[in-house]
């Protein structure tokens, strides 16, 4: 006890020592040269995970004078010292806090500091951080998330039930039938190119599932398949869907592993490979679905320079010109994602189809009343789509 | 259960990601990120299975001594050869790895990007044909913008980059955005379809 | 065959060699053609030159030696003009192969204004993980890179005081020469954590870009080597792309003289047929 109250006694004594001899530290209650931020808060980061605070201030009234170099934040637990957290520049009236345990009370304080010396603090009230089980900026997301999945799922039950449904001619895989029929009667292989992206791609997705159309083709036309790929996972996914393409197809006999192989990682190296298989096997019919590059102009010319017949596709927009430019046929953006529906012909297939056709006709009628609410000077439906 | 297994894992974590999405809070809010890193070391390892076909396929092309037998032994010296230096004496600039990628790699490399200045003067040569109204329209822009886009069209005509940065700026973008938007519900409905299992062909089936 | 149709099929290696010519010739002599400067490269131009001193920029060099003479040149001309204005440069790449071609850009460009590392400019080097990682850069920078590429730690270095997160970052430029690039950087860095983006690409890509510029999504874009040569006539500083646009001026000529010499053929062919 006795102990204590002597470190009290010295804590009492030695506290106000500072401020005499003028060493205010972070404090600054020395020079105060600069007139204080008018007003500071802080708040939970909304719509976050937890574990941040976001602190705003009005700027210090020097600032105009340019008398401001940076501001200087702090941050003490409740009952804590204040210590320094980080610096902005001036001009600049936020500063989020990505380092707070959920729950833990906190204040915060800014600083003005300029040449001729600082501010005092200015704190804030006391705030603690938490995790938000919904974030409100994707209210929309969600909403519109709803309305397509609803309707997607609307007219895949509506196709399920019989429904007929128009689907619209796609010449690029109308010509499926014909290029793979073209490779077997000159007795030619049909190459099949998955592009150069990882299993994560959806678009190398998209590629699966048309190589497991043509592949049931060839299996049923007993012509060769060749899949050179660029990723380890995409091979083996390619050997599996080719192998049970040729089960289904009666013929596992006819896979051959071997002809679905791995080449290189790297882009350009991929596309020598497949320039060189090109160029010596010399397939009569070239599918290119997937994830393109750089890659795909050369990888078509050379396909043209054969004499094959190519289709192509794929949703990375620069690359479009050059498949249109080099290759027979072009599935454009979403007609890749169509290919496996339309292939297939199966009605729960083509039934998301509509559906989408049905987001289509959403955004299009929103896109039409936002450009005329925009020229009106109405803002809110701009507002209503943006997402945080 | 060979189908079904993968059928239900795409629909757990197919519904998990997109409940990510919309939820912060922890744990759900941490699993995309959680779910890439685990995609990063499994695409990482699977190179394994890569390299383990490269080395079976011009293998069993050298023991058969199939015709281009020499450039699978040149594949498998410069597969060799890269690995050895690498994990040998590490891959930072004045390593023998970092010779052979400059000197060899970047070059090699280089020239099959640059193979595209060739192609690009065929394919236009062939494609940008005024055969109807559409393809003459191309035709016009495309002539537009590549003398609008270089130096020497301003020296020819001050207005032909105007017009390029208009053709850029507009009918471009407004082309490319609805593009955008159909390849986006495409996504939608793609992803749906499989994690719904309503699409298997990925799977190897109907 | 017509005559007409004949003549439009010019045999390939022909284009393949005039091609090569066109490209060669203006290099070796120089035009010295005038440069026209964009709106996206303005804008890119003016988004730097408005941070006022001091203010933290991010370079990420997503860019490999394929696509050197596109990005390498605006590379050199973004690091000049931040050095020029007094801006703190963090670099880093989700290329492996950007590492070492940010680091030569850094290198030359510090020489020039006197700028040392560590103080004025960094190099994080690279990290796996894509999106993942940009999106944890988010949350906390010296996690995700404890030490920099020299294997200097990051609270060692001057530059990195008071940068925590993105959110720190008064600016983030990408080089993108494809996936991940200015896309990935525009959704994570500028959608979710709300830094300003801005970069440069392909010229192949470029025109992909044009939406995220309009929406503002983008501060500004540099198109391929144009691109560049716009930034270094902005720096009024000729350097390889103002060079390189001699050439590319020729092959754009030629390649619209074939495209002319093909439809006249072609409507000679069609004429002889009717």
């Amino acid at each position: 006890m006795n102990r204590l109250r002597k470190s009290e006694i010295l804590l009492a004594v030695l506290f106000p020592l500072p401020l005499f001899l003028g060493i205010g530290g972070a404090y600054g209650q020395d020079s105060l040269a600069l007139a204080p931020v008018a007003k500071v808060t802080a708040v939970d980061t909304p719509n976050d995970g937890g574990g941040s605070i976001t602190v705003d201030w009005e700027v210090s009234p020097d600032e105009a004078a340019g008398k401001v170099t940076t501001y200087h934040i702090f941050r003490a637990s409740e009952g804590g010292e204040f210590q320094l957290l980080g610096e902005v520049s001036s001009g600049v009236t936020k500063y989020v806090d990505e380092g707070t345990r959920d729950g833990t009370k906190y204040i915060y304080a800014v600083q003005a500091i300029g040449k001729e010396g600082k501010s005092a603090l200015t704190k804030s009230s006391p705030v603690w951080s938490r995790g938000q089980w919904f974030n409100t900026q994707r209210t929309n997301m969600l909403l519109v998330l709803l309305v397509i999945s609803a309707a997607i799922l609307l007219y895949i039950r509506k196709a399920r039930a019989g429904g007929k449904l128009f689907i619209r001619k796609i010449a690029g895989l109308d010509a499926v039938d014909e290029a793979v029929g073209r490779a077997t009667e000159m007795g030619k292989p049909v190459l099949f190119i998955p592009g150069i992206m990882d299993m994560d791609d959806i678009q190398t997705i998209a590629g699966m599932t048309i190589l497991g159309r043509v592949a049931r083709k060839t299996a049923d036309y007993e012509t060769t398949l060749r899949v050179p790929v660029c990723r380890s996972v995409v091979m083996s996914v390619a050997q599996e869907v080719v192998k049970e393409a040729y089960l289904d197809a009666g013929r596992p006999d006819a896979y051959d592993a071997n002809k679905i192989n791995y080449l290189t990682d790297d882009q350009f190296g991929y596309a020598a490979g497949v320039d060189g298989i090109m160029l010596r096997e010399k397939p009569a019919a070239i599918f290119l679905m997937g994830h393109f590059f750089a890659e795909s102009l050369i990888l078509a010319e050379t396909g043209f320079s054969i004499g094959a017949i190519q289709i192509a596709g794929t949703a990375e927009i620069s690359q479009l010109p050059f498949f249109i430019t080099a290759c027979d046929y072009t599935l454009i953006g979403e007609e890749l994602f169509a290919a496996s529906a339309y292939l297939s012909g199966e009605p729960r297939l083509l039934g998301s189809l509509k559906g989408q056709d049905v987001g289509k006709a959403i955004f299009m009628a929103i896109i039409i009343l936002g450009v005329i609410l925009e020229n009106l000077g109405y803002h809110f439906l701009t507002a209503l789509m943006t997402t945080g | 259960m060979r189908r079904q297994i993968p059928l239900a894992i795409t629909l757990v974590v197919g519904l998990v990601m997109v409940v990510q999405y919309f939820v912060p809070h922890k744990p759900v809010g941490n699993l995309y990120d959680l779910f890439n890193t685990w995609a990063i070391v499994i695409f990482a390892f699977a190179i394994v299975l890569g390299v383990g076909n490269l080395i079976k396929i011009h293998g069993d092309r050298i023991y058969r001594l199939e015709r281009g037998w020499g450039y699978s032994v040149l594949l498998l010296l410069g597969l060799t050869v890269m690995i050895i230096t690498g994990i040998g004496w590490g891959i930072e600039p004045g390593t023998s790895f970092f010779y052979l990628y400059w000197h060899l790699y970047v070059p090699m490399s280089s020239t099959m990007f640059a193979l595209l200045a060739f192609f690009i003067a065929s394919a236009s040569y062939r494609a940008f044909r005024a055969r109807n109204f559409e393809a003459f329209l191309l035709l016009i822009s495309a002539v537009l913008v590549m003398l609008g886009r270089v130096p020497m069209g301003k020296a020819l005509w001050g207005q032909f980059p105007v017009i390029a940065d208009w053709i850029m700026k507009v009918p471009n973008t407004a082309g490319q955005r609805a593009i955008m938007i159909g390849i986006a519900l495409g996504v939608v409905s793609t992803s749906l379809r499989i994690i719904l299992g309503i699409e298997r062909a990925h799977l190897g089936g109907e | 065959m017509g005559m007409g149709k004949k003549l439009s099929q010019i045999d390939r290696r022909i284009i393949f060699l005039v091609i090569g010519l066109a490209v060669a010739l203006p290099l070796l002599f120089p035009i010295g053609l005038q440069i026209r400067v964009s709106e996206p490269a303005q804008r890119m131009y003016k988004a730097i030159d408005q941070l006022p001193p001091g203010s933290k920029v991010l370079i990420s060099f997503d860019y490999d030696p394929t696509t050197m003479p596109e990005l390498y040149p605006m590379n050199i001309a973004l690091v000049r003009h931040c050095f020029a204005k007094d801006l703190k440069v963090i670099g880093m790449a989700l290329w492996p192969t950007g590492v070492p071609l940010g680091e030569e850009a850094f290198e030359i460009a510090a020489k020039d204004y006197g700028k040392s590392y560590g103080q004025d400019y960094v190099n994080l080097g690279y990290k796996a993980g894509d999106i993942v990682l940009i999106s944890n850069l988010g949350k906390s920078i010296p996690q995700q890179f404890p030490i920099d590429f020299r294997g200097t730690p990051l609270e060692e270095l001057p530059i990195m005081k008071g940068v925590r997160s993105l959110k720190n970052i008064d600016l983030v430029i990408d080089l993108s020469a494809g996936f991940p690039g200015i896309v990935e950087w525009t959704m994570i860095a500028g959608g979710r954590h709300h830094v300003k983006v801005g970069g440069g690409c392909t010229a192949v890509s470029a025109p992909s870009y044009y939406p995220y510029l309009q929406s503002k999504q983008i501060v500004g874009l540099l198109g391929g080597m144009k691109g560049a040569a716009e930034y270094e006539t902005l720096m009024n500083a000729r350097g390889a792309a103002a060079g390189g646009m001699d050439a590319q001026s020729i092959a754009h000529l030629v390649i619209i003289l074939f495209i002319f010499i093909g439809n006249l053929f072609m409507f000679l062919g069609n004429k002889g047929k009717a």
